[in-house]
Formats: structure tokens, C-alpha cells, sequence
């Protein structure tokens, strides 16, 4: 009953590989979320309030506002 | 009481048929051993060394062969060691880790008692639930949200800026 011998598995070293590849892991991860929030969210956000306040008026918008009959102040 | 009957028939036959007996692949004999809960054993892919072994109670043959183990480990065959480890343990880590199908079961009973709870709570919904207070009826939301739209809530990226204010709808 002679079993083929089997390739030496890993002895040494196990935590330090397996600490370089979570590293590395998450390094990738939390940059790539980072540039994907980035760059789309906060990028068209800001494009979005900007074009909204560009030509914006405050007054016409109280008017509106006035005429629909919210305020108890100024009707 | 009907499986304390049975239960008490299964320890008397010392085991549960084929899962009780273990046969050695040269020597065919078997050997009895105690079920749970009368055992100390219990291992798991956490613990897997428990205090007792798994087998106590040795026949002869056996306790000849722990005496061979006192002494030096080179001189046990392969079918001895193999014999050591089954009367140490009850399964190999290959067989302990096994996969099962109970996952399949698990799902299928969460999933049955979801429906019967949809069910029960339609059944509530029906028979049981009051009426709805003025502020969830249709009229009352109309209104409300026509204000919410006058007061521009939102006009950038959320409610009001979805609103086409000339044409009065949507915004397609």
C-alpha cells in the first residue's frame, strides 16, 4: 500500500503572504471606491449645483413661491 | 415518548445499524462504541481534538495493539496506524469538512415560513387592520405633494427639480 508522495505543501511564511495580499487588497479596493465616488458623484454633483445656480434668480423664485400661497408672512 | 422507545431500542443495539459498526479493511472485525450524548466526544473543524478518544471500549485486539503503541512507532504497520487513528478519532479531517446539502433544506424553510407569514399578515390585512388615517389618503397626498412642489423642495437634484413648473407634469 504505497502512496505516490505528495508535493510539500507551504511551511513558512503563510501569514506574511497572506498579510501582503490582503494589503495590497485593500489598498486597490478603498482607491478604486475612492475614484469611482469621485468621479461619479461628486464630480456631476458639483456640475449639477453649478449649473442650477449659474442663472439663478432668487427673487422669481420668491415670487413663485409667493403666488402659490406657502408663506404666512407674505402672501 | 415515542423517541425516548426508540431511542432507548437504538442504544441497545448499539447503534444505528451500519453507522455503528466500522469494519477495518483487512481484518473485518467491528467494534461497538457509545452514541451521543453518552460519549464525551464531540470534534469540529474548531475543536478538533476532543479530551476523550473516540473508541473506549476495546476488545481485545485493541488493547493489544494500544500496548504496541507504548512503544516505538516504526514498528507499527500501516493498517495498525490507520487502526490507532480510527480508534482515536471518528472521522478524518477530509470526511469531518464534508460538504452537505442541508443548506438546500435550511433556504427551503425560510422561504416556506416567509410565505406563511405573507400569507398571515394579507389574512390581517383583510379581517383585522383599521381604516387608513386622513393623512394617507389619495386626496390628502395630492394636496400635500402640490405643496411640497410649490416650496421648490429640492430643486437641484431631487423632488421640485423633476417637475417641468411651465407645463405643469413630469419632466420626461
Amino acid at each position: 500500500m504505497v502512496s505516490s508522495t505528495l508535493t510539500k505543501p507551504q511551511m513558512r511564511g503563510l501569514l506574511a503572504r497572506c498579510l501582503q495580499f490582503h494589503i495590497v487588497g485593500a489598498f486597490i479596493v478603498s482607491l478604486g471606491v475612492a475614484a469611482l465616488y469621485k468621479f461619479g458623484v461628486a464630480k456631476p454633483r458639483k456640475k449639477v449645483y453649478a449649473d442650477f445656480y449659474r442663472n439663478y434668480d432668487s427673487m422669481k423664485n420668491f415670487e413663485e413661491m409667493r403666488k402659490a400661497g406657502v408663506f404666512q408672512s407674505a402672501k | 415518548m415515542l423517541s425516548r422507545a426508540a431511542w432507548s431500542v437504538v442504544l441497545r443495539r448499539g447503534g444505528l445499524g451500519t453507522r455503528g459498526k466500522h469494519s477495518l479493511e483487512d481484518s473485518g472485525k467491528t467494534w461497538t462504541r457509545k452514541m451521543p450524548p453518552y460519549t464525551n466526544y464531540h470534534a469540529q473543524r474548531s475543536y478538533p481534538m476532543p479530551d476523550e478518544p473516540f473508541c473506549t471500549e476495546l476488545n481485545a485486539e485493541q488493547r493489544a495493539l494500544k500496548e504496541k503503541e507504548k512503544g516505538s512507532w516504526t514498528q507499527l504497520s500501516h493498517a495498525e496506524k490507520v487502526a490507532l487513528y480510527r480508534l482515536q478519532f471518528h472521522e478524518t479531517f477530509a470526511e469531518m469538512n464534508r460538504r452537505s446539502n442541508e443548506w438546500k433544506t435550511v433556504m427551503g424553510c425560510v422561504f416556506f415560513f416567509f410565505g406563511f407569514t405573507g400569507l398571515l399578515i394579507w389574512w390581517q390585512r383583510v379581517y383585522m387592520f383599521p381604516e387608513k388615517p386622513i393623512t394617507l389618503t389619495d386626496e390628502w397626498r395630492a394636496k400635500q405633494l402640490q405643496r411640497i412642489l410649490d416650496m421648490k423642495a429640492n430643486p437641484v437634484q431631487g423632488l421640485a427639480s423633476r417637475w417641468d413648473y411651465e407645463k405643469k407634469q413630469w419632466k420626461k
